[in-house]
């Protein structure tokens, strides 16, 4: 019983993870409006930036930003005593990054929605072929 | 096809759950991302570059050319919403509305009607009813400026305390969007004008580049601040401190800009006449 907790202790963050990445996934590859997909396409970049954030933690660690004090210039830094820096900056940026691809994304939205006056993906698909008469394409 | 989908997705669930076993422990201080680089960042950043949070010496100085090009990013992707979106107005709208402020009416104008001049007595509402809500554009009026001065704090202080350029212009973004649903788009179109959005953003990546172009005329790598020792007078590792909020400033105005452009596109579907 014991064991289990300890387990369960220390791979839970990969869990949540996981659960996370499968519905944006799902959300990806089953939804038919564009505009879920665009949902679950966020979805799963949150499970990626809970991941990194997750493995930057360490046991006992704090926050990384070394103490200091003005006039305090020269004393020894371990690097057991903060947490991994890395993982922080790259999600610093990936996560302003996802922001502005959103809003990319529902630009796009907003120009098929104008252009086909719905979001389905079946609906689109079925207009694009009336326009194309001449055209016996497979998808779809 | 859902079912189809729902297979792969367990399938790729189990899978990651299989390896998620091998992954190591949470807070495994000897795990793999833990022991390359980042203790070297951990012990020699304050040495190195005098800026005790790493985050900010890491994003701005270490991995300079990351930052510089999530900027640029940053940036076309607002670019790529305004060549999306935009709509130049040569045609008038069908109908525009217009409320008297002394009496309360709403006034609607058709197309080729006389539109009313007097901006203190007639306010142009959006034809979409807009709750004519005090109690909510004065509340945001009070907090914005609160807001956007923390948000200079957070650029400002991000050496020393947990803040920067990415999460400081997104707070003044975030101020400026607020101020923009609270009131109309047209009034805070006046404020910042879609050309300053453009303006902003685009300075900011230059400010980046050109610090980076600078220390290279200077002597130095591209984007090694060293280099800029001797045009701001302080020895190398003071430079690199204070390059690093140049850098930080750059990225803040991008991003503050590029978060306001996207949303007057999208928020008018690229007529930036009404919106939220």
């Amino acid at each position: 019983m014991e064991s289990l907790a300890t387990f369960i202790l220390t791979k839970y963050n990969y869990w949540a993870v996981i659960i996370l990445l499968v519905i944006g996934l799902y959300a990806m590859i089953a939804k038919k409006n564009l505009v879920k997909k665009i949902i679950g396409m966020n979805i799963f970049q949150t499970a990626i930036i809970l991941f990194y954030v997750s493995i930057g933690t360490k046991r006992g660690a704090t926050l990384p930003i070394i103490e200091h004090a003005y006039g305090d210039s020269a004393h020894a830094v371990h690097a057991a005593d903060y947490i991994n820096p890395l993982p922080h900056v790259l999600m610093l940026t990936a996560i302003v990054v996802s922001v502005a691809t959103l809003g990319v994304a529902l630009a796009l939205a907003m120009k098929i929605h104008a252009q086909y006056g719905t979001l389905e993906e079946d609906e689109i698909q079925e207009k694009i072929m009336e326009s194309e008469p001449g055209s016996t394409s497979t998808s779809g | 096809m859902r079912l189809l989908g729902f297979i792969t997705v367990v399938l790729l669930g189990g899978l990651l759950f299989h390896l998620s076993l091998d992954f190591p422990d949470l807070g495994d201080a000897s795990s793999p991302a833990a022991t390359h680089v980042s203790p070297y960042y951990i012990e020699h950043t304050m040495e190195d570059t005098s800026v005790p949070n790493i985050v900010t010496a890491v994003l701005a100085d270490y991995r300079g050319y990351d930052t510089l090009f999530e900027t640029a990013v940053i940036f076309s992707a607002g670019l790529a919403c305004f060549f999306l979106m935009r709509i130049s107005e040569r045609t008038a709208p069908k109908a525009r509305f217009y409320r008297h402020l002394p009496t309360g009416l709403t006034l609607r104008i058709e197309k080729g009607g006389k539109i009313p001049e007097d901006t203190r007595e007639f306010e142009r509402i959006d034809s979409v009813w807009v709750p004519y809500d005090v109690i909510i554009t004065m509340t945001c009026r009070l907090v914005v400026p609160f807001i956007q001065l923390f948000a200079l704090y957070v650029i400002a202080h991000g050496h020393h305390s947990p803040g920067g350029g990415f999460q400081g212009g997104v707070i003044f973004g975030a101020a400026i969007i607020l101020y923009a649903i609270s009131n109309n788009l047209r009034r805070t179109l006046r404020r910042m004008s879609e050309r300053m959005s453009a303006l902003f953003g685009s300075v900011g990546v230059i400010i980046y580049g050109g610090t980076g172009m600078l220390c290279l005329l200077l002597g130095a790598g591209f984007l090694d601040y060293r280099g800029m020792a001797s045009l701001l007078g302080v020895d190398p590792v003071s430079a690199r401190s204070y390059s690093i909020l140049i850098v930080e400033t750059g990225v803040g105005l991008a991003v503050t800009a590029v978060m306001v452009w996207i949303y007057y596109n999208l928020s008018s579907a690229g007529k930036q006449d009404e919106g939220l």
